[in-house]
């Protein structure tokens, strides 16, 4: 039976977990309230995935506590597993079966009768779209599909907490939005998410809170209006047809926006931030208004967009630094990303 | 033109759109059932090798092919020189050369294990509140079949060229039999490499490391009296030669208690210690 409380879902404290020399997790604390998305945000090898590990109990922690609705995931993985689900960075499905034979295997091993088992698998694969490809296996699916059926089956036994590590990476965006309203639905019916993304957006879109994670400790916690209004609601983007107008635009946008404007080694980009205090409603109007400010001055634009800062952005304000060194994953630095959703 | 557009929207599926109302029904917290037991989820994992086996039927050449390719090769190779014909050799070797090739198979076990947690599934199983072997015990279920194939060939081949065990159909059985069981119990410690070790590769050098001195220095091929008298102490410790000695004394219908004791008693020992070594492993990795 589900018990309905306002307690928490995870409480864990100064975990600890080291790979050889690799400090991993040094010294996380978190504490994720029950019936809502709680987003893991951070660049690659942040220790995201580490903490979702320890937390599913597939990890020890070196030291520290950790908690899943009171149970200790060390002494009493047991139950914690009875109550968890995982949908791992990796496809956590057996990629020689067909779509339903891993669904059919999951219920038997959950302790569903055969005929039980089958009758859910069908629900499941009908409710994700994957009534088609029952019979086709894994490995033949698209990406998307593949996502989709890895969250059927962590779903299959509708667990009070489930862990989706980086569910989006790598998925083109229309199977990106199809995984935010599933996992919509799912928290919507009472299961906690822990969502771990390298997308400020998609935390954004998605979480009631949010820890932004950097080598394996948490460098800032709140909501996302919280969180953005610390470090600003936005960036806006310039193309110029006419280089050199650029420092004419520079001074308009330095004026409209009241913020500095950043140096870009393209000599017809113009990025300057947003402060906005936060909201994107106030954001919105500065854009226009700078945009309007530009018109006036005569300065010919290409292309004009305003996003969300990247999480590039978030590490610079919080941290100083870069999130990612150059040259590493670039979905995390590409600014198309934010475009892309300005644009739709 | 216009023809096939039509018939590729028909055939295209159509994009999927979550309903919150569909997904709904899935949602809705059921009844969950007790957790299986130890040998009911183990029996599942079986099944999954059984899928695994549907799907992917090449695996199934290591134990057809290889064992088929061992036996013809020794019993002609050896057969002349050893013991004057080849019919007459192959009376000896045909229990061992099967021994050999099921114990060489193995190692399959291992290299299985460490592809498979390559590609993350165990992660979902090992997040499931099951009992905690039954993956393992399952996947060396399927194993068991596929030494079972791998005997069936060569008593076949066997019988073909002119085996003709004095043990009757019985005998024939009982061998396979623990031949099966001493298989079951040392694929445990390929599980352990298979978890310890990190690529297939390495589990793979490893399994020949260990077999090849294993198989060969035994009595499969030759009685080990001709032998000088350090290996001779080598192979009156080895397994494999007191396997192969059981199963033979109870293929030619005069089984050898000693032996046969041996097999079982060295067969739980291999399930103790390889097994508790493989589920340290497993419950840490």
């Amino acid at each position: 039976m589900r018990k309905r409380t306002t307690g928490l879902a995870i409480e864990a404290t100064s975990l600890v977990k080291s790979f050889g020399a690799t400090r991993a997790l040094d010294g996380i604390d978190l504490q994720v309230p029950e019936g809502m998305v709680y987003g893991l945000l951070g660049p690659n090898g942040a220790g995201k995935t580490t903490a979702v590990r320890v937390l599913a109990t597939l990890l020890r922690p070196d030291h520290g506590q950790a908690r899943v609705f009171g149970h200790d995931v060390v002494r009493e993985a047991d139950v914690v597993r009875s109550r968890v689900s995982l949908t791992g960075q990796y496809a956590s499905v057996d990629e020689d079966l067909t779509g339903m034979e891993n669904l059919v295997l999951l219920g038997r091993l959950l302790g569903h009768r055969k005929p039980a088992a089958r009758e859910r698998a069908e629900q499941l694969l009908s409710a994700f779209g994957l009534s088609d490809a029952a019979d086709r296996q894994v490995k033949k699916y698209s990406g998307g599909m593949r996502r989709r059926l890895d969250i059927a089956a962590s779903i299959l036994n509708t667990p009070d907490l489930l862990f989706l590590d980086e569910p989006t990476s790598g998925l083109d965006p229309r199977s990106r939005s199809q995984v935010w309203d599933i996992v919509r639905a799912v928290v919507g019916h009472g299961t906690t998410v822990l969502l771990t993304t390298q997308y400020l957006d998609e935390a954004d879109r998605l979480s009631g809170r949010i820890a932004v994670v950097d080598h394996g400790r948490v460098i800032a916690e709140g909501t996302p209006g919280e969180l953005k209004s610390s470090i600003g609601a936005g960036t806006v983007h310039l193309r110029l047809r006419d280089p050199q107008q650029r420092p004419e635009a520079e001074r308009v946008l330095a004026h409209a926006l009241g913020e500095l404007v950043q140096q870009e080694a393209d000599p017809v980009l113009v990025t300057a931030r947003v402060s906005g205090h936060g909201t994107d409603v106030e954001a919105s109007e500065q854009a226009a208004r700078a945009l309007a400010e530009l018109a006036l001055a005569g300065i010919v634009i290409d292309d004009f967009s305003l996003g969300q800062p990247s999480l590039d952005e978030v590490f610079l304000a919080l941290t100083d630094r870069p999130a990612v060194p150059a040259n590493t994953d670039p979905a995390t630095t590409d600014p198309a990303n934010h475009e892309m959703e300005v644009a739709a | 033109m216009s023809t096939a557009i039509t018939t590729e929207a028909r055939t295209a599926p159509a994009t999927y759109i979550p309903s919150a109302e569909t997904l709904g029904t899935v949602l809705a917290p059921g009844a969950r059932p007790p957790r299986p037991s130890a040998l009911s989820a183990s029996v599942t994992f079986g099944w999954r090798a059984m899928l695994k086996i549907k799907h992917v039927p090449e695996q199934l050449f290591d134990v057809t092919a290889f064992p088929i390719i061992m036996t013809l090769m020794f019993t002609y190779l050896f057969g002349g020189a050893l013991a004057g014909s080849t019919t007459e050799y192959l009376q000896f070797l045909l229990p061992g050369i099967m021994v050999t090739s099921v114990v060489m198979i193995t190692m399959y076990t291992g290299v299985g294990l460490n592809t498979d947690i390559e590609k993350g599934v165990f992660d979902r199983f090992r997040t499931l509140p099951v009992w905690r072997p039954s993956a393992l015990v399952g996947m060396i279920f399927g194993d068991v079949l596929r030494y079972v194939l791998a005997a069936t060939v060569i008593l076949t081949v066997g019988l073909i060229l002119g085996f003709r065990p004095g043990g009757g159909a019985v005998g024939v059985l009982a061998g396979i039999g623990l031949l099966v069981v001493f298989s079951f119990a040392f694929s445990w410690v390929w599980t352990m490499f298979g978890l310890i070790l990190r690529s297939e590769k390495s589990v793979m050098g490893v399994s020949m490391l260990v077999l090849f001195p294993l198989t060969f220095l035994s009595n499969v091929f030759v009685e080990p009296t001709t032998m000088p008298g350090w290996l001779q102490a080598f192979v009156n410790v080895n397994p494999i030669t007191h396997l192969v000695a059981a199963v033979r004394s109870v293929m030619a219908g005069s089984p050898d208690a000693g032996a046969i004791t041996w097999v079982l008693a060295s067969s739980a020992v291999f399930v103790a210690v390889f097994g508790a070594l493989t589920m340290y492993r497993y419950n840490r990795k």
